[in-house]
């Protein structure tokens, strides 16, 4: 089974009647506990853990799909289909499949006279099976604006002050966690004092978050490709097609093949959360009990080394990392950020002498440890303790200090170099709060510009409408 | 529910004149911190009474950098803790001084 994204206890229903034995995926978000149990007990065989566009790349090579089951929205009675908003991996899959000598079977809620628009060309596809209800979709990419927390806003505050600002990052990709959730709600309140509209955040490869409706609303955003789409957000979305890429028919067009290629080639800063990050800066989200797969960080969060337009951030952080280098011949660096709190879920520490994925390779005997961002990738970790930027480091030992000096009160912070946590602060490899003006006291709720998700259906005007499950009113 | 009490040198003694503050709430992931001026200016005690067990050294590398980092001389703080993490600890704790070294509402 070649899946990108393994979300459906029925998908891994396959292993355990034994239809399938040996998958390479790249995400498993809520079946990460049961993707685990069935590694470790034999019943799954694992290919690789992908990201994304590495996956796409594989259909086309040596992992090319016999069989394709896609979903639509609807088709005509010559086979074309319209998936609405969730495109997403569908025309990628297709592509493989059809031309590749495979067999393409859609399932669509309804067989129509007229589709709204052609998404899948009817002739690449051999089967439609008519379901009569629609595909379900997991709403994956809602942050709930109630469960942010001081420390989160904090981080959120230094990113936008000390990155966003001295960067000018204006093309952008955001992770799916709380502390991101953080800088899309304070752009037009924190950012704005600043005097940052414009200057940031106008270009973004996202989804359609939630979240990023006040910053929108507020005329902070230019342009937005998305991957997929999300549950609720269709007709804010469709409403404001001069921001995100709409068809004919108004509906959003995501696609995630393109807004991943996006991501890793046009866009100047990745910043997102992880489970755990090592002394060299290796980072995964791989526990003991959970493999939940990377999506397409590893993507994003990587240095593209095919690039070679220039932008301001991407030439300033390759400076940092390369002083000496002649200008014209020298590399830029894509910004990676890794973004959290030193403490996690259930007083877990971010930060770690050992991974867990060393431990998961070791005991499935793989060859690769599924690493989420390689350590040569990252560039800045930033925690509530403060920013390391890890372009200024000149040895591994001072890499190290410069992470065990952002790692707060976990072991790994607790055991710093104090001496040299304090020379590589006076270099500014490391920026406190208060080097960077930042009161942690101001980190206070007030400053997010929706605190609920009724906030943020009121300041889409009434457009958004949350999934139930996000409604307690 | 574990108990555990810190006595430890503040090298800054706190403002204000104010007699009493609490920050924060008891929730899960959160705590209060009752600050009330008691004892020696040069000294802060620090009570803690949490539901999560075998963190000691932790709050032990909690209290002792708060006391560095803030003025907490003369102060004695009770906290009821609900299973915070260390962020939100810290966090607490400087609100709580804050808070005592402003005027009576």
């Amino acid at each position: 089974m070649v899946q990108s994204g393994v979300v459906l206890p029925e998908h891994l229903d396959l292993f355990e009647t034994g239809i399938a034995r040996r998958l390479d995926f790249s995400y498993s978000g809520p079946q990460s506990a049961r993707i685990a149990q069935m590694l470790f007990g034999g019943q799954i065989e694992l290919g690789a853990v992908h990201t994304y566009l590495e996956l796409f790349a594989r259909y086309f090579v040596d992992l090319t799909p016999q069989v394709a089951l896609i979903a639509a929205v609807s088709a005509d009675r010559e086979g074309n289909l319209y998936t609405g908003p969730n495109t997403e991996d569908t025309p990628t899959v297709v592509e493989a499949a059809s031309f590749g000598g495979g067999i393409v079977i859609a399932q669509v809620a309804e067989v129509v006279d007229k589709i709204p628009r052609v998404d899948i060309p009817g002739d690449r596809v051999h089967f439609v099976v008519e379901t009569g209800k629609p595909f379900y979709v997991e709403p994956l990419f809602t942050r709930d604006p109630a469960a942010i927390t001081e420390p989160q806003i904090l981080t959120a505050m230094l990113a936008i002050k000390g990155l966003y600002l001295p960067y000018g990052v204006r093309r952008l990709n955001h992770g799916i966690g709380f502390n991101t959730a953080a800088i899309e709600l304070l752009l037009p309140t924190f950012g704005e004092k600043l005097g940052l509209k414009g200057k940031v955040c106008t270009h973004f490869a996202l989804n359609p978050h939630p979240t990023m409706i006040p910053a929108i609303e507020a005329g902070w955003v230019e342009q937005i490709h998305c991957f997929g789409s999300e549950v609720g957000m269709e007709d804010y979305v469709r409403a404001r097609s001069d921001i995100f890429f709409t068809g004919p028919d108004g509906s959003l067009r995501s696609n995630r093949a393109y807004c991943q290629t996006a991501g890793l080639y046009a866009c100047d800063m990745f910043i997102g959360s992880t489970l755990q990050i090592d002394l060299e800066g290796h980072s995964s989200t791989v526990t003991a009990s959970r493999i939940a797969g990377f999506g397409g960080a590893p993507n994003m969060g990587s240095d593209a080394r095919g690039r070679r337009h220039p932008s301001g951030p991407w030439l300033k952080a390759g400076a940092e990392a390369d002083p000496d280098s002649p200008a014209p011949v020298r590399r830029g660096r894509k910004l990676v950020v890794q973004i959290g709190e030193t403490f996690g879920e259930g007083n877990a520490p971010m930060f770690v002498e050992r991974l867990a994925a060393l431990e998961l390779a070791e005991k499935l005997k793989l060859d690769l440890a599924p690493v989420m961002v390689y350590a040569d990738d990252t560039t800045h970790i930033v925690t509530e303790e403060g920013i390391a930027n890890l372009l200024l480091c000149r040895s591994r030992d001072e890499r190290e200090q410069a992470i065990r000096g952002v790692a707060g009160f976990t072991e790994i912070g607790r055991q710093r170099d104090r001496k040299m946590v304090e020379r590589l602060r006076e270099r500014g490899v490391i920026q406190r709060p208060e080097d960077l003006g930042i009161d942690p006291l101001d980190a206070d709720r007030n400053l997010l510009a929706a605190r609920s998700i009724k906030d943020l259906m009121l300041a889409s005007g009434g457009l958004y409408r949350p999934p139930s499950r996000f409604r307690n009113w | 529910m574990e108990t555990l009490r810190f006595d430890l040198p503040a090298p800054n003694p706190a403002r204000g004149t104010r007699r009493v503050a609490l920050a924060g709430v008891v929730a899960s992931g959160n705590l209060e911190a009752l600050v009330e001026r008691a004892g020696a200016p040069d000294r802060c005690v620090i009570e803690v009474s949490t539901a999560a067990h075998g963190f000691k050294a932790l709050w032990e590398a909690v209290t002792a950098d708060f006391v560095q980092r803030h003025a907490a001389g003369g102060l004695h703080i009770s906290i009821n803790d609900g299973g915070a993490r260390p962020d939100i600890v810290s966090l607490r704790l400087a609100q709580g001084v804050r808070l005592i070294e402003e005027d009576e509402a």
